[in-house]
């Protein structure tokens, strides 16, 4: 049994929360995000929050901090958008390789420094797959429902690029999230499998869907049952919800799958839902409140923030966690009732 | 913190997914499969694939899951599709349709690279079906481990290196072995396997076949105890195959096969909810006799359900002798009369009719189209087929001509009719079946039809417009050069300042090559009509004053719509050079193959070959498609719902075929011949007859080819002349028309549209057969590299033969020009007076020609389309006009 696991058999584990949210407190401009390197870059890069990793590793590297102090386990690497295909927006493509492998390496050697400090809290870094802009199993072209804009393929590639590099750079745990189409998130396992085959190694997986809204439904139309069916034939060390909806709206769909499944269940939701002005405003004590009644109902194992979150928020769960005992698992029965 | 060390015990079901989950557990009731969306087991489906009609194909799916279909199948394994690209766009299609996508799929093919490719384009769990050890362990191995990877269920056949499992042994042996490769190398969850243990039939009169269910059954049970968590499954109407025809037998036979398999652990498949009676209720006589039978309880088990199946065939018969609607009043009659199609009273009630009325005029207007409005409403409705419209065509003729002298006399009496059609085959065209068919049915609905007949020059299409100033023009063909004769006739109708809206029918055209190639031709209205039933809405909307002009400005902006789409949706296939296509040819290790010297080289003829021989090698399924019956033959009898029509027809056909034979109507006549053959300069074969040299020029698929697959042209199956081997082909014309044209005639002079229809399409029917029975002749004796072949007539059709007879104008060779050279080499004209009209049609119509290749490696396939390059090449070889070339091949020109 791996470290993750075991610590997972004894407590409920913290995710981090946004890093998008921290980052936007730093008011970089187009100069901070281009530094020296990218100086003469052809176009404009500001908003290209991977390539921070490059250019102010330095700024990546507080913010894992920041979360690891207050009480996370987990944190997530700066990735959400490293594959060719999310980076040809930039024309970055060439860059893939090194971005996931910066990413992992700073967020290694900050949960190290954690670890070596306090070795009874082991500190680890998941590397994140995010969904990439395009959609196999959706149609971007209302006329042509049958046209698609990406295949299995070409999203197996690319995911499988960017998954390599996230383990040469000595991530913990592969996390496959926001997935609103399953379809890309089923490339990304197949990479990762074959990752795992040619290199015979052994490495956790996570996957986190997203509910869209109060339909109930992926943004490819399954529900929370036929998604959790969809994607369990890589074994996994965790199944949840991130994203798109705040913690109280995501209570019913946790619950759809943590009664079928002896996996880890995970939920990462946002700080509520966004206020008028897009902005996400519950505070950190009343995202807690929502977060006890997972607890209370022992629906989770691993639990964070997305969108609006910040250390504050994930200080408030990590302490209610700490009163509550995990749901239980089964790691050897890979099997979703 | 007790529970963290508690061990969850879950139970391992079968888990699917689409958008909802489909969990299979042993509560479930039976899941069925829907298996509508197989091109191999619907001819609609199949049908609409070819014609990339996807928007219809989707509502076959949708019915399907509508009906209660938990799971869809979908296969497109058939030789002349692209089932690659039809399986990812049909599946794309679907997962846009929620009311579809919410159930798992079944991707279904017998080649890895079509269920891989669907594999690709779904995100619910679906099951792969199938594969087996038939191949070999290593192979097994490699696809399951993908199939794991990609997140499926599979469904493994019980076949092995050896066969197929066909007892208890071999199907328990073959499971095991299956499924512990499956679990314990592959590491295959067990609850995602699925067994198809082969149902298949019994009651055959074979003693080999007497265990047939009980093996499946018993299998079925140890599999299930023995190989934890698995599912099984199967077809089951395979058990009753022996029963076809007789639907009470067949429904008791799978209901009790049912019972028992789901007892013994049978718990998927696919069952037509339609054919299965409720088991309580199967009669206890009927009920032991199938149960005897299932479970091979005694030896005679067999013959004793026969004999009760003849009971229940006799009193089905009985009940067709009813007259008991003669006994009511005159107007329910005649209508009785005409949905019925019985003439056999028409005349009497028609004169009563005219003695009730003041004026003879009236009893047509009133009596007469009340009945055949019902027919229209019914016909409309779908709750009448085609022959019944054809038969109440001809009591409505009868009655019409029995009136008219009454209705002459008085003079003032005039019929009015909704409107005159004009029909035609164009230039160049001899096939009217359906032509004549759409006529007939118009003709019910008070049209009045001037039919010019086959053949009809555009100048006089044109004349006789103008002069019985028609209000619609219908044009029909069959053969491809045709539709070039109908863009013609649209720009000429445009020069002569046309109004009238314009018919377009007939097999090879379609709505795309109307709406892309006709449609901007003419600026009033162009219409695809393919069917009968349509015709009707269709010049109704037309010629209505109410909707004319509305309709016409829908039809003009739905075609630019569909012309619009069409183009932009084409797939841009890719496509090489003809010399790259000739370096990929299909390679054949001429030293290795078997070639076989013929046994009597030169030509043959047959005159006055013997009908009842070729009986026995008649495809029925195309008779009841000119008749717009869609199914197989002889499923197609039992259907649910053009069963009792189809049956009705069959009968009819089958007496007017034995006086076909007895009084010799028609005449059948064959020229054949075998030659030494060898291919030159890769795509043209040199052929010796009698020290004169032909040759046939054959063309060459151009499109790109997956690794591995090479790219045929018919050349590739005889020997290159630089081996040195003497190699051979042959060429032939069967001919079953002679007659056809003055029997249909004479039918057509007694008002009997039915019969003269129903000749023309036997006389198709002849000459087909004629031309399996001269294959299979030409096989096993005059060239005999089959001598031993053992084939029967299911065989033939599904063309299971040693060696191909590719006919010109069908998919190896659409170029009909090759049709010349066959002329030349065996004097078709000379010796049995088939001759080619100016579009290369066969005249009389009824008649078959093509090649032989007898090579094992020889195999049929679809040329698809060409390029510029071979083009040019292909006029250089044969020494044509470049234009010429380009007009003759324009069907099959990559634009």
């Amino acid at each position: 049994m791996s470290e993750i696991q075991k610590a997972l058999m004894k407590r409920i584990l913290v995710l981090d929360g946004a890093m998008g949210t921290m980052l936007q407190r730093y008011n970089f401009n187009e100069e901070d995000f281009r530094g020296e390197r990218f100086k003469n870059f052809h176009k404009s890069v500001k908003g290209n929050n991977d390539l921070l990793s490059l250019t102010q590793p330095q700024a990546i590297a507080q913010v894992h901090a920041k979360y690891f102090e207050a009480g996370c386990d987990i944190v997530e690497t700066n990735t959400f958008s490293g594959t060719t295909i999310a980076m040809a927006d930039y024309g970055m493509e060439d860059l893939v390789n090194e971005l996931n492998f910066e990413s992992a390496r700073i967020a290694k050697e900050v949960a190290d420094e954690f670890t070596n400090k306090e070795p009874h809290k082991p500190r680890f870094v998941a590397g994140a797959i995010g969904p990439t802009n395009k959609t196999a199993s959706m149609s971007p072209d209302v006329n042509d429902p049958g046209f698609r804009a990406i295949s299995f393929d070409e999203l197996r590639v690319a995911y499988k690029q960017q998954a390599e590099a996230l383990i040469d750079g000595g991530v913990d745990i592969l996390l496959v999230e926001t997935v609103f189409d399953t379809l890309n998130a089923k490339a990304a396992l197949f990479a990762i499998d074959e990752i795992k085959e040619e290199r015979n190694i052994e490495i956790p997986i996570m996957v986190s869907g997203t509910i869209t809204d109060a339909s109930g439904r992926t943004l490819s139309g399954q529900t929370a049952e036929a998604f959790l069916i969809s994607v369990s034939h890589i074994p996994l060390l965790s199944i949840g919800f991130n994203c798109a909806l705040g913690a109280k709206q995501l209570t019913p769909h946790l619950e759809a799958i943590a009664r079928r499944t002896t996996l880890a269940v995970s939920a990462y939701p946002n700080a509520g839902l966004p206020n008028a002005f897009g902005e996400y405003d519950e505070s950190p004590d009343q995202m807690a409140e929502q977060i006890r009644e997972y607890l209370d109902k022992k629906l989770i194992n691993i639990i964070g923030g997305c969108c609006g979150t910040t250390p504050e928020h994930i200080r408030a769960i990590a302490k209610i966690a700490s009163d509550f005992s995990p749901r239980s698992i089964n790691f050897n029965s890979q099997v979703t009732v | 913190m007790a529970e963290i060390d508690l061990e969850i015990k879950v139970p391992r079901y079968l888990k699917l997914s689409g958008l909802e989950p489909l969990v299979i557990t042993p509560e479930s009731n039976f899941i069925n499969v829907g298996e509508r969306t197989n091109v191999a087991g619907s001819k609609k489906f199949l049908r609409l694939i070819k014609e990339g009609n996807f928007e219809e194909a989707l509502s076959v799916a949708r019915h399907q899951v509508e009906g209660g279909a938990q799971i869809i199948d979908i296969n497109m394994d058939d030789g002349l599709i692209d089932g690659k690209e039809a399986m990812v766009r049909f599946l794309n299609l679907v997962m846009a349709e929620p009311d579809i996508s919410k159930v798992p799929v079944m991707i279904d093919s017998s080649k890895w690279e079509i269920i891989e490719a669907g594999l690709q384009v779904v995100q619910g769990k679906c099951v792969v079906n199938s594969i087996s050890l038939k191949e070999g362990e290593a192979d097994f191995i490699h696809h399951a481990k993908l199939i794991k990877r990609y997140g499926a269920a599979v469904i493994i056949m019980a076949f092995d290196e050896t066969g197929q499992a066909d007892n208890y042994e071999r199907r328990i042996e073959i499971a095991k072995r299956s499924y512990d490769i499956l679990v314990n190398m592959v590491k295959f969850k067990p609850e995602d396997i699925i067994f198809d243990l082969n149902i298949f039939p019994v009651a055959t009169g074979m003693d080999e076949h007497r265990k047939n269910a009980i093996d499946f059954i018993e299998a079925t049970r140890w599999v299930k105890q023995n190989l934890p968590h698995c599912s099984v499954s199967g077809g089951v109407s395979n058990v009753s195959f022996s029963f076809r025809g007789n639907d009470t037998v067949r429904e008791a036979m799978h209901s009790v096969f049912l019972y028992h398999a789901i007892q013994a652990g049978m718990n998927i498949g696919i069952v037509n909810p339609a054919m299965l009676e409720v088991y309580d209720n199967i009669p206890k006589d009927l009920l032991d006799r199938v149960e005897d039978v299932m479970f091979d309880k005694r030896d005679d088990a067999t013959e004793r359900l026969l004999d009760f199946a003849e009971t229940v065939k006799q009193t089905s018969k009985e009940r067709t002798v009813d007259l008991s609607w003669r006994e009511e009043p005159l107007q329910n009659r005649i209508t009785t009369a005409l949905v019925k199609g019985i003439d056999q009273y028409i005349v009497e009630d028609v004169e009563e009719a005219r003695n009730s009325v003041s004026q003879p005029i009236e009893v047509i207007e009133g009596h007469l189209m009340i009945g055949m409005n019902v027919v229209g409403d019914l016909f409309g409705s779908g709750k009448m087929f085609l022959p019944q419209v054809v038969k109440s065509a001809r009591v409505m003729k009868r009655a019409v001509a029995y009136l008219l002298p009454y209705i002459e006399a008085e003079k003032n009496g005039v019929v009015s009719s909704n409107g005159r059609i004009l029909m035609a085959t164009v230039k160049g065209d001899v096939h009217d079946i359906g032509k004549n068919i759409v006529g007939v049915v118009l003709a019910c609905n008070n049209y009045e039809i001037i039919d010019l007949g086959v053949m009809v020059a555009p100048e006089k299409i044109i004349s006789e417009a103008k002069k019985h100033n028609v209000d619609v023009i219908g044009l029909s063909g069959l053969i491809t050069p045709s539709l070039d004769e109908m863009v013609f006739l649209s720009k000429e109708m445009q020069r002569q300042e046309f109004k009238v809206p314009l018919l377009i029918g007939g097999a090879t055209t379609s709505k795309a090559h109307t709406a892309v190639k006709i449609d901007p031709n003419y600026e009033s209205a162009v219409v695809h009509v393919n069917d009968a039933s349509r015709a009707v809405t269709i010049v109704g909307e037309l010629l209505k004053k109410k909707t004319s002009v509305a309709y016409k400005k829908d039809l003009k902006s739905d075609y630019a719509e569909f012309r619009t789409n069409f183009l932009k949706r084409q797939t841009v296939k890719s496509y090489t050079s003809i010399e790259a296509a000739r370096r990929n040819k299909f390679k054949i290790d001429w030293h290795a193959s078997e070639i076989v010297k013929p046994n009597r080289l030169g030509i043959q003829t047959l005159q006055d070959f013997d009908l009842n021989k070729l009986v026995d090698f008649i495809d029925w399924t195309p008779f009841f498609r000119s008749w717009e019956l869609h199914g197989r033959y002889p499923d197609i009898l039992t259907d649910e719902v053009v069963g009792e029509q189809a049956t009705e027809l069959f009968e009819d056909a089958q007496q007017m075929l034995q006086k076909i034979i007895s009084e010799k109507l028609l005449t059948a006549k064959a020229v054949f011949g075998l030659f030494e053959a060898n291919t030159i300069n890769d795509d043209d074969i040199s052929v010796k007859s009698s020290e004169e040299e032909f040759i046939f020029r054959t063309l060459r698929q151009q499109s790109k080819k997956a690794e591995g697959r090479p790219n045929i042209a018919l050349a590739d199956f005889i020997a290159p002349i630089a081996t040195e081997i003497k190699d051979y082909m042959g060429c032939f014309c069967v001919t079953a028309g002679f007659g056809t044209k003055e029997l249909a005639a004479k039918y057509e002079s007694e008002l009997d549209d039915y019969n003269a229809i129903l000749v023309k399409a036997l006389a198709d029917r002849l000459a087909e057969a004629f031309a399996e029975y001269l294959h299979k002749n030409v096989r096993q004796v005059h060239w005999g590299y089959a001598a031993d072949e053992n084939l029967s007539n299911a065989d033939l059709i599904k063309e299971s033969y040693k060696g191909i007879r590719p006919a010109p104008g069908y998919p190896a060779c659409p170029d009909h020009l090759e049709k010349k050279t066959i002329w030349e080499i065996l004097k078709v004209n000379e010796q049995i007076g088939v001759a080619l009209t100016e579009s290369l049609a066969m005249w009389p119509a009824a008649s078959v020609s093509g090649y032989y290749f007898g090579n094992p490696e020889a195999r049929y396939f679809g040329l698809g389309k060409i390029k510029e390059d071979q083009l040019r090449d292909f006029a250089k070889r044969k020494e044509i006009e470049y234009e010429t070339a380009r007009r003759w091949l324009q069907p099959n020109i990559a634009e």
